[in-house]
């Protein structure tokens, strides 16, 4: 599904290198998880796959299902499927949720030639996913994410997700914040999209999150690569050891 | 002190070819306000309260052509609101298109119809307001209205009105000059609706002065056209009793020239004025808000919420004031300003002030200049909402405080689909 190849980014403004070559392969069904030191550029390959500005890719590609994402608008890779759980999500003062999320759903499915949404239907959809996630009418109305909870955002983040239905879908720290109730719905929100059509990525600080959503791979990203990928069971050991026995090992 | 010769000179030639018209009831207002004017002058560039917007083109004797514009399929503002129309056309009254007045539920007269009365119930507002309005600022075009007004409704309302009056200034004339003057007088507990749309003319002076007695409620929601080329210099006079409502909201759009002056009193207790502005303009276009509010009675609030969108070298101007007089304790004024610069060739100049002789009040006043944030178009777009979309989006959600300052739903879902409109026509 993800297939990103030798990738190479540095900041448009600076000469500042982040991404050294990233070599990742996510296949329909999976769900990796990448883990890695702050800094390390999680974020950065996350934000690069959906397009934000800022960034100059030098070398290397990024395919979601053999079309090159990178040559893309961010709004064409959303309606290619691509999906991004912000790792600081975003306020928009002024724009009420609910039309966000009806616009973004409408817009997608026009960019895919597909019939609109109407507006009963969609209230009926988001409501109830809305209701799984504990995100109540206000929370709806209100503005997107302004005044929100740090929780509170990373579950809105999950709610745009489910009403998305992304195949390939990025989530950058959405655990981070999160209390323990908040962790297992949110959890529960993930779990109950992952089908054989669907791919998910990861990014965590925290075996935590892992314990609820099962990863299939663990990748471990270090200055800009990635420098060692296995099962489970890498999650536990960082968990356990931390970073420094494998940085030590990969040098 | 002497008027300099700049603005006799400007003035002499201004009013050369108007007339003033003579007698009846308002024809002492009339000299009365030629009489101010003959003192103050037109306003000039070098004028402290024009320092932002250069009046020339407002004063010049010829009036500049303005090409009339082709709304195509835009239907004219407010036409699914039931409404009584009175339109004018370069400034003069078009019987043929108006509705029948009656049905508005309130007295209505037309200045130019009634102007050989002797009596007129009018005459306590004709003037009055404006020549109030000239202190501690001097506004001469208002002045000059007042004496050589063509036109203009004259509307009193005893109770509720039955529908909203809506004037409607159609321009087709490349070479008008209109100067309308309307009074509208609010008799305690009266509520009124004044819907105004259109460019006018090619230069449109107006005034209108507004008396909102002990618990009445005045609203006002107006449209200024889409012609690029208009030219407009309008005032607002309102003077508030006790308890009294007054919400006026404009929508700009396009315009090479607007002042919008509005100068409200808040003189009984507990009185409530909001004045509000959405402005939106590409390339040759330039905005001036300028506002005056004075507050004289106990426990009012004022609130000022105006807001610009500007692109390709389009202009904004907001000039703001509150004045708290001694004792006008529990003043409670609010006063923002703010505009949203799509490039680097557009301009937003403004002067807020605050003047306050009473200890016990809560002013706050902000003004601010922005390009949309990135930060969130790009999160919309990560959401498959296309840039365009998403900058719409952004700017409507950039103007909603305006908006909201409209009360009736359906009006303001008229002005937010006008603003839409625009957007669409406008993008990048
Ligand atoms: N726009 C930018 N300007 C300057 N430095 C940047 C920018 N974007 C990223 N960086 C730098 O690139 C590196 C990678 O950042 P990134 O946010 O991708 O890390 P991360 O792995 O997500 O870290 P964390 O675990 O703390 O979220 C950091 O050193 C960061 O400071
Ligand atoms: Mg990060």
């Amino acid at each position: 599904m993800l297939e990103i190849k030798n990738l190479h980014v540095k900041l448009e403004e600076e000469d500042k290198v982040i991404l050294k070559g990233v070599d990742l392969t996510v296949k329909a069904g999976e769900v990796h998880a990448i883990m890695g030191p702050n800094g390390s550029g999680k974020s950065t390959l996350s934000y690069v796959l959906s397009g934000r500005d800022g960034y100059e890719v030098t070398d290397g590609s990024a395919t979601l299902d053999g079309e090159e994402l990178l040559e893309m608008e961010p709004e064409a890779r959303a309606a290619a499927g691509l999906f991004l759980a912000f790792q600081y999500p975003v306020e928009i003062p002024g724009v009420g949720n609910m039309t966000f999320l009806r616009t973004a759903v409408n817009a997608q499915r026009k960019a895919r030639g597909e019939e609109e949404m109407s507006a009963g239907d969609f209230l009926k959809v988001v409501r109830a996913k809305a209701k799984t996630l504990k995100i109540d009418a206000d929370m709806l109305k209100r503005p997107v994410n302004v005044g929100f909870s740090g929780g509170e955002k990373k579950r809105n983040e999950i709610l745009q997700m489910a009403m998305l239905e992304p195949k390939m879908c990025i989530l950058d720290e959405t655990d981070s914040g999160l209390d323990v109730d908040a962790m297992k719905l949110v959890s529960d929100g993930v779990n109950a999209l992952r089908d054989a059509g669907r791919a998910f990525l990861v990014i965590t600080h925290y075996q935590r999150l892992l314990d609820h959503i099962k990863p299939d791979v663990v990748h471990i990203m270090a200055a800009g690569r990635i420098i060692k990928t296995g099962g489970p069971e890498l999650a536990l050991e960082v968990e356990k050891n931390g970073y420094a026995d494998i940085l030590a090992e990969v040098n | 002190m002497a008027l300099p010769q700049a603005k006799q000179d400007v003035l002499a030639a201004r009013i050369a070819g108007l007339s003033l018209p003579q007698g009846g009831w308002a024809g002492a207002a009339r000299a009365d306000a030629l009489a101010r004017l003959s003192a103050m002058g037109l306003p000039v560039k070098r004028d402290e309260y024009w320092r932002y917007t250069d009046p020339t083109s407002l004063t010049t004797p010829d009036t500049p052509h303005a090409a009339v514009f082709d709304a195509r399929d835009e239907p004219p503002a407010f036409d699914g609101i039931d409404r009584v129309r009175l339109v004018f056309v370069d400034g003069v009254f078009d019987p043929a298109q108006s509705d029948d007045p009656a049905a508005a539920g309130v007295e209505i007269d037309r200045l130019a119809a009634v102007a050989d009365r002797d009596i007129h119930w009018a005459q306590s507002l004709y003037g009055v307001l404006e020549a109030r309005g000239q202190n501690p600022v001097q506004r001469p075009l208002a002045a000059l209205n007042t004496a050589f007004a063509t036109d203009g409704v004259l509307i009193r309302a005893t109770g509720k009105a039955a529908k909203p009056v809506a004037l409607v200034y159609i321009h087709r004339d490349e070479g008008s000059d209109a100067i309308l003057h309307h009074c509208i007088k609010l008799e305690a507990g009266a509520e009124v609706t004044i819907l105004e749309n259109g460019p006018a003319a090619a230069r449109f002076t107006k005034v209108m002065e507004v008396e909102v007695a002990d618990g009445a409620r005045f609203h006002h929601i107006r449209t200024q056209g889409r012609d690029h080329e208009r030219r407009a210099a309008t005032h607002i006079f309102a003077r508030l009793g006790a308890g009294a409502l007054f919400k006026s909201f404009t929508l700009t759009a396009n315009g090479v020239l607007t002042r919008n002056d509005a100068v409200i009193e808040l003189l009984g207790d507990d009185a409530v004025a909001h004045v509000a502005g959405a402005a939106v303009g590409d390339g040759n276009f330039h905005h001036d808000d300028t506002v005056f509010i004075t507050h004289a009675g106990l426990r009012c609030e004022s609130r000022q919420v105006f807001k610009k969108v500007l692109k390709n070298g389009a202009v904004g101007v907001f000039q703001g004031k509150i004045l708290v007089k001694p004792g006008a304790q529990k003043t409670d004024g609010y006063q923002i300003s703010q505009s949203l610069l799509l490039d680097e060739d557009s301009q937003f100049l403004a002067k807020p002030e605050l003047e306050i002789y009473a200890d016990d009040v809560k002013c706050s006043h902000g003004s601010t200049s922005g390009a949309i944030d990135e930060t969130a178009l790009f999160y919309l777009r990560s959401r498959g909402v296309p840039e365009r979309m998403a900058q719409s989006l952004m700017v409507l959600a950039f103007l909603a405080e305006s908006i909201a300052e409209i009360e009736d739903e359906a009006i303001a879902e008229d002005i937010r689909s006008r603003l839409e409109g625009w957007l669409a026509r406008h993008e990048r």
